[in-house]
């Protein structure tokens, strides 16, 4: 077991035109472990998640101090190549939004933009990655089916698997299940379970339950601030910051 | 739904508070009536027993009823699951508190082979450690669980001399066998009722502080 810091957040700053979204965060995120990030509507979280692939950079007025370190290179450096950060740093979103196009091309999207074209390549990243997200077997006859005509679930299966593609080292995920009924949420987690063996994920959640089962260390944010941060255990059974006990037990507000 | 849960949190605090207000007067009764060799006292006690075996019973399905509908957290997880531990410490003392009167009636009528002084101190020893044990509970005050570990050792020293002088009186007298017999399983049943609010002393400190007691 590794205990690597795949991430680094240091004094990062980051501003919507005057309104400070994020103040001050300080974070260290282990390498192969889940990390959850929970904290009421309009916290900071998704933005904090989103700036770990610089998925902000094109909102006007965006303004961002301190350092994010990646394996130890600050990704927000001038010359940082974003795309290549997006292919280390693979996104799954609350919605899924697989394209219009065929599971199979959804999958091989990401490669061929990296530019493989070798069909028997493409053809073992799409069933290793769709084997990675747990729905192989769901899919494998079905593989020229339109993505937007499966289940909820499995479309999300499928962003995973198409986030998988391309082989990145750490998975943000937003909300991933928040749109999924109960049996489709089991199998994501169990997914993520399996995923962390491999690669670092990072998880935005409004479940708090969904964050004590999954999560290794989670991460409490209020108003921008980073208030505790720690192992899951710890934190959902003895927080350190009242305001942290205040928000789990639901007393908040 | 937080308000419904406070309501029930309410209700299980105070519901324990009340078993151990049960407890405590049980061991009170059952001491008295071994000090006054009182029969009709000692059945008393015995049947308080079902009372606090009932108690056990609706505590415990309020906490698994509590856990299944809220899925606590941090204090309110501690809180329920310290109950949960601290309701069977307090039955075994009711059950104890029986054990004592059990003897005490099977005693009755035999004058006590000696003046067993050291017998009630232990028994007030151990009656203080309940109580102070509930009322950490009730006041949240680690104080008084210092308090309580530090009297379960006065507690097993008194075993030891109530122990030593039994052994004494039957090697003078042989006659005296059984009933030293006797004495000997009250003060154990003592020093175990000892031992349980000490477990509950320090269930309650987990509860406060989330961490475990060390010595």
């Amino acid at each position: 077991m590794t205990n690597k810091d795949k991430i680094i957040i240091r004094n990062m700053n980051l501003y919507y035109g005057d309104f400070k979204a994020l103040n001050n965060i300080n974070m260290n995120i282990k390498e192969k472990k889940i990390t959850a990030i929970i904290g009421p509507s309009g916290c900071g979280k998704s933005t904090l998640l989103k700036s770990l692939n610089r998925m902000n950079d094109l909102i006007e007025g965006l303004k961002i101090e301190g350092e994010i370190l990646l394996d130890g290179e600050n990704i927000y450096k001038e010359d940082f190549d974003v795309n290549l950060l997006r292919k280390r740093v693979g996104m799954v979103f609350q919605r899924p939004n697989p394209f219009p196009m065929s599971i199979y091309d959804n999958i091989a999207y990401g490669p061929r933009l990296h530019g493989i074209r070798d069909k028997k390549k493409l053809d073992e990243i799409v069933e290793r990655s769709l084997r990675l997200a747990a729905i192989w077997d769901e899919v494998k006859d079905n593989l020229k089916k339109n993505a937007l005509r499966i289940s909820g679930g499995q479309q999300q299966r499928i962003c995973i698997a198409r986030a998988l593609a391309i082989e990145p080292e750490v998975l943000l995920m937003d909300e991933p299940t928040s749109a999924l009924d109960p049996i489709s949420t089991a199998k994501i987690e169990e997914l993520i379970q399996e995923l962390k063996k491999n690669y670092t994920i990072v998880i935005v959640t409004h479940n708090m339950q969904q964050a004590a089962r999954v999560s290794d260390y989670t991460a409490f944010m209020l108003r921008g601030e980073l208030v505790e941060y720690g192992e899951t255990e710890q934190i959902f059974s003895v927080p350190k910051d009242q305001r942290t006990e205040d928000y789990i037990t639901g007393r908040f507000g | 739904m937080r308000s419904q849960f406070d309501k029930e949190l309410e209700l299980l605090n105070e519901q324990l508070i009340e078993m151990g207000n049960l407890i405590e007067s049980s061991i009170k009764a059952a001491v008295s009536a071994l000090k006054e060799q009182n029969v009709e006292l000692a059945k008393r006690v015995l049947e308080s027993d079902d009372q606090v075996d009932d108690m056990e019973k609706e505590i415990e399905e309020r906490c698994l009823k509590l856990l299944l509908r809220h899925q606590p957290v941090a204090k309110d997880l501690r809180l329920i699951s310290s109950a949960l531990k601290m309701i069977t410490d307090m039955e075994r003392i009711g059950d104890q508190a029986a054990d004592i009167s059990e003897i005490t009636i099977m005693m009755a009528g035999k004058p006590y082979i000696k003046d067993i002084v050291h017998i009630p101190q232990m028994a007030d020893i151990a009656i203080k450690m309940v109580k102070y044990s509930i009322d950490s509970f009730v006041k949240k005050d680690i104080e008084l669980i210092k308090k309580v570990v530090l009297m379960d050792d006065e507690v097993d020293d008194l075993f030891d001399i109530i122990k030593n002088e039994l052994v004494e009186i039957v090697r003078e007298n042989i006659e005296h066998k059984e009933q030293a017999i006797d004495l000997l399983m009250i003060a154990k049943y003592f020093e175990r009722i000892g031992d349980h609010a000490q477990n509950i002393a320090e269930w309650v400190y987990y509860a406060i502080t989330g961490e475990h007691y060390v010595y």
